[in-house]
């Protein structure tokens, strides 16, 4: 059983430098070969940015890392067994018929615990003070992003997992976000993101899927 | 791990609370059902308890398979399912817990509604007992096979057809037995063997479905 850290309070051993190791990972989705060869090592305290065009495979990448996807060539391995990772994806696993708190409390117990009196606090840290018992179904599309965010708040995580995190997010709220990233890699923390847009953190790693992929060729299928 | 079914178990029912209908629909279907056959066939008692025994099995069969293809259907939208199989638990344990919220909500209701269902078809008061003691044996196998085919068709656009198809030949051994159960009783006939057999379907499907289904949802 996991225990619940809250952010201010990281573990306190020296941890390994090395989060995460991919090695000579390979994707192919229907017979098409997304990326291949792909050999990235992802240290404490990094951020990378995975860009890649519409289809590049950034999303399932990002899945095979979280243990969602099969992995079919290749290797991912973590630094150790109790690395806690945190994926939010595309669909941010919100139940539309639970307010904010409800939705909070089941997503943290899932490895831990939490006080209504942390989770307010966590709400109010995303900027939605006041929603905490309105329905999810109810809340905008940047609103319920912020509510999956107020998560990284409550529970300590040495990775995050981030797909697309700043899609319809408005202005405060992407510049909240990247302070919220500083914050994480400055406790020792790892990010590995995709974003179409710029990310304005210091020393953000670039990792560009399309120089992973293979020469387009129509006729040639698979890996 | 007891606690993290707990988690499921409470959000699920809490779900089921704020949206009624899932889980009325295939109630009201199955009162439905048992309530036109003497409309259809003929309202004689005679003729009605000797079928009454059957009919009240495929109506809970199918009233089963119809809120099974909901079972992960919303959790895989709405992305939950990811976070679920992401916890730090063996995902069998996810899968027992699902089952367990559907059988909650849909075998459980059957049982208590089914003497009800057994008077309107006039089954003699005796085989009332078996009838719900089938029920209880069988209801728990119906959930748990079905949810094989409901995480396979899981992601899959108008899975419904696919998973009756799937899930039927599974389930007609449970009927066999549930239904001869109710006739041997009202023959007056001892059903200890029947209720036995119906046991050993639910070992058998409380053995492999949390490992096929979670086998499963990885696809």
């Amino acid at each position: 059983m996991s225990s619940v850290l809250s952010p201010t309070n990281p573990p306190s051993a020296a941890p390994p430098k090395a989060i995460l190791h991919v090695q000579n990972l390979a994707c192919e989705r229907d017979e098409r070969c997304l990326y291949h060869g792909l050999t990235l090592s992802v240290q404490r305290g990094e951020l990378w940015h995975i860009k890649g065009n519409n289809g590049a495979g950034k999303t399932t990448f990002l899945k095979q890392l979280a243990g969602l996807h099969s992995i079919d060539e290749g290797d991912v391995t973590y630094a150790s067994n109790t690395t806690k990772v945190i994926y939010i994806g595309h669909k941010l696993g919100l139940k539309d018929q639970l307010t904010a708190n409800e939705n909070l409390s089941w997503l943290v117990s899932l490895s831990g615990s939490s006080t209504q009196a942390q989770r307010y606090d966590a709400l109010e840290k995303v900027g939605l003070r006041g929603y905490e018992e309105n329905l999810v179904a109810h809340l905008s599309a940047g609103q319920k992003r912020r509510v999956a965010f107020a998560r990284l708040h409550l529970q300590y995580a040495d990775l995050w997992l981030l797909d697309e995190p700043f899609t319809s997010l408005d202005q405060q709220g992407i510049a909240d976000e990247q302070s919220w990233l500083r914050q994480h890699l400055h406790m020792g923390g790892s990010v590995l993101m995709t974003s179409h847009q710029e990310v304005t953190v210091d020393g953000v790693k670039i990792l560009d899927l399309g120089n992973y992929a293979l020469a387009n060729d129509l006729f040639k299928r698979g890996c | 791990m007891l606690g993290f079914m707990m988690v499921i178990i409470k959000r699920d029912l809490l779900l089921i609370a704020r949206q009624p209908a899932d889980f009325l629909n295939p109630l009201v279907f199955f009162v439905l059902v048992v309530a036109m056959f003497p409309l259809g066939v003929s309202p004689e008692s005679a003729l009605l308890s000797q079928m009454a025994a059957g009919v009240i099995w495929v109506a809970a069969m199918l009233a089963t398979l119809l809120s099974l293809e909901l079972l992960f259907k919303h959790d895989h939208q709405d992305g939950s399912l990811e976070q679920l199989l992401l916890a730090p638990y063996p995902n069998w344990s996810l899968v027992l817990a699902k089952v367990c919220v559907h059988w909650l909500v849909s075998g459980l209701p059957l049982i208590l509604l089914s003497p009800i269902m057994a008077m309107m078809l006039f089954l003699p008061y005796d085989a009332v007992p078996a009838l719900m003691l089938s029920l209880m044996l069988g209801t728990p196998t119906l959930s748990l096979l079905g949810a094989i085919g409901a995480a396979l068709v899981t992601g899959v656009r108008g899975g419904g057809m696919l998973l009756t198809l799937l899930i039927l030949p599974l389930y007609v051994p449970v009927i066999i037995f549930g239904a001869s159960c109710v006739a041997a009783a009202v023959l007056g006939m001892p059903i200890s063997a029947y209720l036995a057999l119906l046991a050993a379907l639910l070992i058998f499907a409380l053995m492999i479905t949390p490992w096929a289904a979670s086998a499963a949802l990885k696809l």
